[in-house]
């Protein structure tokens, strides 16, 4: 059985839903991208300052559920200052835990392993991917493109 | 016993919806998405499955016997839906998959024809109310599209109020179709459609209504509205999913241009060329749903023998319940707390996403639909986003509701 509180919102993903990190709108910003999932309402816009191949600065903002917000304010924790061939693995990993095709304890996820029980949810695995789909979206700079992890939309 | 006092015989009734019995995430399932789906009797199940097993065939074109048995039971649907509805001899019922297929055969009716024959020529004018689901909105986009027409909408107030002045300023000697829902699926907001029909019709327009979230409860007959279609599905009146009916004045009918061609619809055929029957077959080519038709049937002898207005005054009573509970919530914002017709609340929270709240809600056995209940522009145009929505059906119980007040209560707790 499952139980939401203790898998889905443990408190670590409910105090990054108060207080996100990396809030706001970044200025000189050299990539940026939107997600938004029109059916649920999460709405984030993902923004980056890329000093060549690393990830110099990043900012969101938007609105959605705690699990959007949540897993969008840790990406950009775990993201700031790395190498952009580093997020776009910890990328890979994160959706491969989440839609199960790997293990949680065999994912470098620091961190962000406590969403980890969002695989559990299935119609809730699109609200932790969206940050990360309109961060992959900002990287391959599809500048303005929104994009969405709705099935059936771009 | 309280359900007696409130007129519904409520155990009887729950034991003929089997679904009820069971646990989600250990304890009892308390389903309050009726406006999305309601659940089906024993009585529509067992309706269905004796088509299947003793009258299943194709209708209209065999000479055995299943086959006139099947035409018989097809007919004797529509003939029990029209009383149901309280249609008369200048009505028709056309057998749709529900309310979308409905609007969309006379969205799509109207322009298809092209531009010499359809009722929409260019530069005419379609109102559609602000209160709509997708489903009575995107269809007249396109018709708009198509035929050159302009579309209008009829914009509620910052309440979501919907006013018949309004709607006397839209209406010009080029409006030629008012679309307007019987009752708003994300707000519960019910509008004065009695009235703004009349005037519609009165200016020469052909009147929709999507009656999708009101045929199971009471309303005018159909000879006493100024409708000349009516859209509604059987899933949201005890019926069938994949069911539901366009119905319409014939001569309202005779306007649309069909648009599923094929078997069934025509009187004859050559290489070239085909002569379109009568109505209703016309408007309903190809094999139809004929063990669902029988089910929706069903459906509407189950509503008729509880009681419409029975059925009314207990939902009303639990939307009261569940408003006054959530309304004492802090920082919860119910939706039309003015529409005491309703037989659901629509309600958001300060800082609480309706995912968040539906999740845990879950958690605790209680069904309900969160997000934009296919009505975008309507909650945009309220500045509100996404919403949690519970909505009721005749085996819903005071219980449940306490519980989705007590659930909903903790959910912000948690989250804020």
């Amino acid at each position: 059985m499952n139980n939401a509180e203790n898998d889905l919102y443990q408190e670590v993903v409910l105090e990054h839903k108060r207080a996100p990190r990396n809030f706001g709108t970044l200025e000189h910003a050299t990539h940026q991208a939107q997600g938004t999932n029109p059916s649920c309402g999460d709405r984030v816009a993902v923004q980056l300052r890329l000093d060549g191949e690393r990830v110099a600065d990043i900012r969101f903002t938007g609105q959605g559920c705690a699990i959007c917000m949540a897993s969008t304010s840790m990406m950009t924790e775990a993201v700031k200052g790395r190498e952009l061939a580093a997020a776009q693995a910890l990328q890979q990993h994160f959706r491969a835990v989440l839609t199960g095709e790997e293990e949680p304890e065999d994912a470098p996820l620091g961190k962000l392993v406590s969403l980890a029980g969002v695989r559990q949810y299935p119609s809730r695995i699109k609200c932790a991917l969206l940050g990360w789909h309109a961060l992959m979206h900002a990287i391959a700079d599809n500048d303005g493109q929104t994009v969405s992890t709705e099935e059936g939309r771009p | 016993m309280l359900d007696t006092v409130r007129d519904l015989p409520l155990a009887d009734l729950r034991a003929q919806f089997p679904l009820l019995a069971q646990s989600i995430h250990g304890h009892p399932l308390a389903y309050l998405d009726n406006a999305a789906t309601t659940q089906t009797p024993l009585a529509v199940q067992q309706a269905m499955q004796r088509f299947e097993q003793h009258d299943r065939a194709n209708i209209h074109r065999g000479v055995h016997s299943l086959s006139q048995r099947a035409t018989d039971a097809f007919e004797a649907a529509r003939a029990t839906l029209k009383g149901f509805i309280g249609a008369g001899q200048e009505h028709e019922l056309i057998f749709t998959s529900g309310t979308t297929e409905a609007l969309n055969l006379v969205a799509q009716g109207l322009w298809a024809a092209g531009p010499a024959k359809a009722w929409l020529r260019p530069g005419e004018r379609i109102i559609v109310s602000g209160l709509e689901h997708h489903a009575n909105l995107v269809p007249w986009q396109q018709a708009a599209r198509m035929s050159g027409a302009e579309l209008v909408i009829l914009r509620p107030d910052a309440q979501g109020r919907v006013h018949v002045q309004d709607l006397q300023a839209l209406l010009t000697p080029a409006t030629r179709v008012l679309a307007i829902t019987a009752g708003a699926n994300a707000t519960g907001e019910r509008p004065p459609y009695e009235q703004m029909l009349a005037l519609a019709r009165a200016a020469g327009a052909l009147t929709v209504l999507d009656a999708a979230q009101a045929v199971g409860h009471e309303m005018l007959p159909l000879t006493a509205l100024d409708c000349d279609f009516m859209a509604f599905s059987g899933h949201k009146m005890y019926g069938p999913m994949g069911t539901g009916a366009l119905v319409g004045k014939r001569e309202a009918l005779q306007f649309l241009y069909p648009v599923r061609l094929g078997g069934d619809m025509v009187d004859w055929v050559s290489y070239e060329a085909a002569g379109y029957a009568q109505l209703p077959a016309r408007l309903e080519g190809g094999t139809p749903n004929v063990a669902g038709a029988v089910g929706l049937a069903a459906a509407a002898q189950f509503i008729a023998g509880v009681g419409r207005s029975a059925i009314d005054r207990y939902l009303h009573a639990l939307r009261a319940q569940a408003l006054a509970g959530l309304s004492a919530i802090d920082g919860i914002t119910v939706l039309a707390p003015h529409a005491t017709q309703a037989t659901l609340v629509s309600f958001v929270a300060r800082d609480v996403h309706p995912h968040d709240i539906g999740t845990l809600l879950d958690e605790r056995g209680i069904a309900v639909r969160t997000g934009h209940h296919c009505a975008q522009p309507l909650l945009d145009h309220l500045g509100l986003g996404p919403t949690t929505r519970a909505s009721f059906a005749l085996y819903n119980t005071a219980e449940e509701v306490d519980r989705l007040i007590a659930a909903v209560a903790h959910a912000i707790k948690v989250f804020q």
